[in-house]
């Protein structure tokens, strides 16, 4: 912050109006009330690194306005809804990666996981006739307890989570081969209900309208009762013409959203359970002193011990959520292809899930980061898979495309993070 | 001082393996008081404050707390009973906001959930009655400048109600007009009736706040001085052990040299 010594013997000159109204600083920026103030905050965070869904909703536009004028097929109801149901598992496993990105670390892991508990569910319900939501709760669990065992390495005998998990990658996807012996394809029946919760649409219009307005509804109200009560309290609230201006803009995205689903079958019961996961997720973050702790043990590890918090067990449910996630994202997956197979969680899944997470706006440094960036990441790993199968690109290039994004992304994030810094804000 | 004294140390012992890094160190703290702690490198200052603040417990030697014999085995002890540190290293989390690092790990909650309002209010009134000026407490602690961030970190040991703060170097990295603005808030404390100890090694600082200055040599006591009555001359002199030391000499010269 560069002082303006003409400024600072003004300030001196105000020193006792000051102690009237201690709170306020001369020298602090203050927004002006409003849209506009709102826009010229904007602009200042933007400049000053804090880009946050900038790029990746940049990104978005730009992939889809190239392969929807390379093919017009890209942009059809068809092959977005499809597209909608299709990030499904790779969504679910990044929202797991997120959490390990916010404490700074990374997971190498949950690409083999996923295919374990697919292998864990495949084989305890089809082969071995277990009662389906039995199987499903216990590949799940199975997931969380494959990440507690890692966490525990991790944060209690100190071993990099870097070197933790990628000794996991191996083991888990032998664990797998193990499970599926020698057969080693088990095909999930349709009516499964792996399968079921994966190509369930409700066709009814009413459905997708419905849930979109429920959403943008909630919202609102959480707002709006949020801003009262903070007028209550004095303290600064959102005004109600930036609350408006928000949820305007999530009922455009949530309403045109629906018209497109809509157009082809309706709403896919896949896409419904991963906007809900999201959801709760974002709230654990965000308004539970489960999520502060995350956060704190991801910005200063030491400063989140001194101030009481327990960091090895942050650490180990934190790895323990990423398992459990990997196994949602598996099932999915699963229930995607009808099958459990040796090749479960295998391929660019690993690469694609990590991306997803660090193309959403997740930073690689720790602490900074939002479960929505697996949302956003997965659309955009996606488009770019679904564009690229249109139009017959071969898997070499697709590789190497995708390659290509995943260093873009943290690139942008290194940057912003410089840039940050430069401007006081990291 | 007519008041009892909230924190009494008697005979405070440490060793660490071959070296005996505290024997026999008293210390008394009362309500509403301002005591230094000085010393040279390896006096055994940080010692004495681990110590005090349960990090590293004593080997021998007595800890009274309003006049009642306690042990203080962790962190968590000196915490629960009032004692609260502000190390040199601050220990604030850079991406969360002012808020979000003076309740961090004591959240207030509401329903099970952040009660941001309540957390909101309760930090402006505490920044305000401490005349801390801070230009948000929604904005990340890192675009604070290392002044602001030592007094929110002053600030967050006093969520807690302590009746004793230990202020490690508070003014070791600052500017002039920081460490001002730091002494400001040290002497607000006092008002507020806390117990103080300041760990510093400017003399400048100790002089211009501290009521009582506890000299430390080579793990011992070396002489409590009261501020209103003694010099820096004469508590140099106690911290080097001698009233001729390299110190003393030097200035006796520049003395001599000025006239």
């Amino acid at each position: 912050m560069t002082r303006d010594p003409a400024r600072d013997a003004d300030d001196a000159a105000q020193e006792p109006a000051r102690d009237a109204m201690p709170a306020v600083d001369a020298r602090l920026l203050v927004r002006d009330e409003g849209i506009r103030g709102y826009v010229g905050e904007f602009w200042r965070k933007t400049r000053s690194g804090e880009l946050g869904s900038l790029p990746v909703v940049i990104a978005v536009i730009i992939i889809w306005t190239v392969f929807g004028s390379l093919n017009s097929t890209f942009l059809s109801a068809q092959n977005l809804s499809d597209l909608s149901q299709q990030i499904v598992g790779t969504g679910m496993i990044a929202v797991g990666i997120v959490f390990v990105l916010l404490l700074g670390e990374i997971d190498l892991s949950v690409g083999s996981v996923s295919g374990l508990c697919a292998a864990i569910f495949a084989v305890l319900n089809v082969l071995n006739g277990m009662n389906e939501w039995l199987a499903l709760l216990v590949a799940v669990l199975g997931g969380a307890a494959v990440g507690l065992i890692q966490g525990f390495f991790f944060a209690k005998v100190g071993v990099p989570a870097f070197v933790v998990t990628l000794a996991g990658n191996l083991a888990w996807n032998g664990l797998m081969l193990q499970i599926l012996g020698s057969s080693g394809t088990v095909n999930i029946p349709a009516d499964s209900i792996v399968a079921e919760i994966y190509s369930t649409i409700y066709h009814s219009p009413a459905a997708a309208y419905v849930a979109a307005a429920v959403g943008v509804g909630l919202f609102l109200v959480a707002s709006l009762l949020d801003a009262a009560r903070r007028r209550a309290a004095r303290v600064p609230s959102r005004p109600v013409a930036e609350i408006v201006l928000r949820t305007v803009v999530i009922a455009a995205i949530a309403f045109v959203t629906a018209y497109i689903l809509n157009q082809y079958q309706g709403l896919p019961l896949a896409l419904l359970i991963f906007l809900i996961v999201l959801v709760v997720l974002d709230f654990v973050l965000r308004r539970t002193t489960y999520g502060r702790k995350v956060f704190a043990v991801g910005g200063n590890s030491e400063g989140a011990r001194r101030a009481g918090i327990s960091v090895p067990v942050v650490r180990m449910t934190v790895f323990s959520i990423a398992g459990a996630m990997a196994a949602v994202g598996g099932l999915f997956l699963a229930g995607q292809i009808q099958s459990a197979s040796q090749t479960s969680g295998g391929g660019n899944l690993l690469m694609n899930v990590i991306a997803a997470a660090v193309i959403g706006g997740t930073s690689l440094f720790g602490g900074r980061g939002s479960v929505w960036s697996a949302l956003l990441g997965a659309l955009v790993i996606g488009s770019i898979q679904s564009g690229m199968n249109i139009m017959g690109v071969s898997n070499a290039v697709q590789f190497m495309i995708t390659g290509s994004v995943l260093l873009a992304a943290v690139v942008v994030d290194s940057l912003s993070r410089r840039s940050q810094k430069a401007a006081g804000r990291a | 001082m007519p008041q009892e004294p909230v924190l009494t140390l008697r005979g405070i012992s440490k060793r660490f393996g071959a070296v005996q890094a505290l024997s026999g160190f008293d210390l008394e703290v009362h309500p509403g008081e301002v005591v230094a702690l000085v010393g040279d490198n390896g006096a055994g200052k940080s010692t004495a404050v681990k110590a005090i603040a349960g990090v590293n417990p004593p080997d021998e030697g007595v800890i009274e707390w309003q006049g009642r014999t306690v042990a203080i085995g962790r962190p968590h002890d000196a915490q629960n009973l009032g004692i609260a540190t502000v190390y040199q290293d601050l220990a604030l989390c850079d991406n969360l906001d002012v808020v979000g690092n003076l309740f961090l790990g004591r959240e207030l909650r509401r329903f099970g959930v952040l009660d941001e309002v309540r957390m909101d209010q309760r930090s402006r009134e505490l920044l305000d009655t401490l005349s801390i000026r801070i230009p948000s407490v929604r904005i990340p602690v890192a675009s604070l400048s290392g002044g602001q961030r030592q007094t929110v970190a002053i600030a967050r040991s006093l969520i807690g109600d302590p009746k004793v703060v230990i202020l490690d170097e508070p003014t070791a990295a600052l500017g002039v007009e920081q460490t001002a603005e730091v002494l400001d808030l040290v002497e607000r404390l006092r008002d507020r009736g806390l117990g103080t100890i300041l760990v510093s090694h400017n003399m400048v600082d100790v002089m211009a706040v501290a009521d009582r200055i506890a000299v430390m040599r080579l793990g011992r006591n070396n002489g409590f001085f009261d501020r209103r009555s003694t010099t820096t001359e004469e508590i140099i002199s106690a911290i080097t052990g001698a009233s001729d030391s390299a110190v003393t000499r030097r200035q006796a010269r520049k003395r001599e040299e000025e006239r």
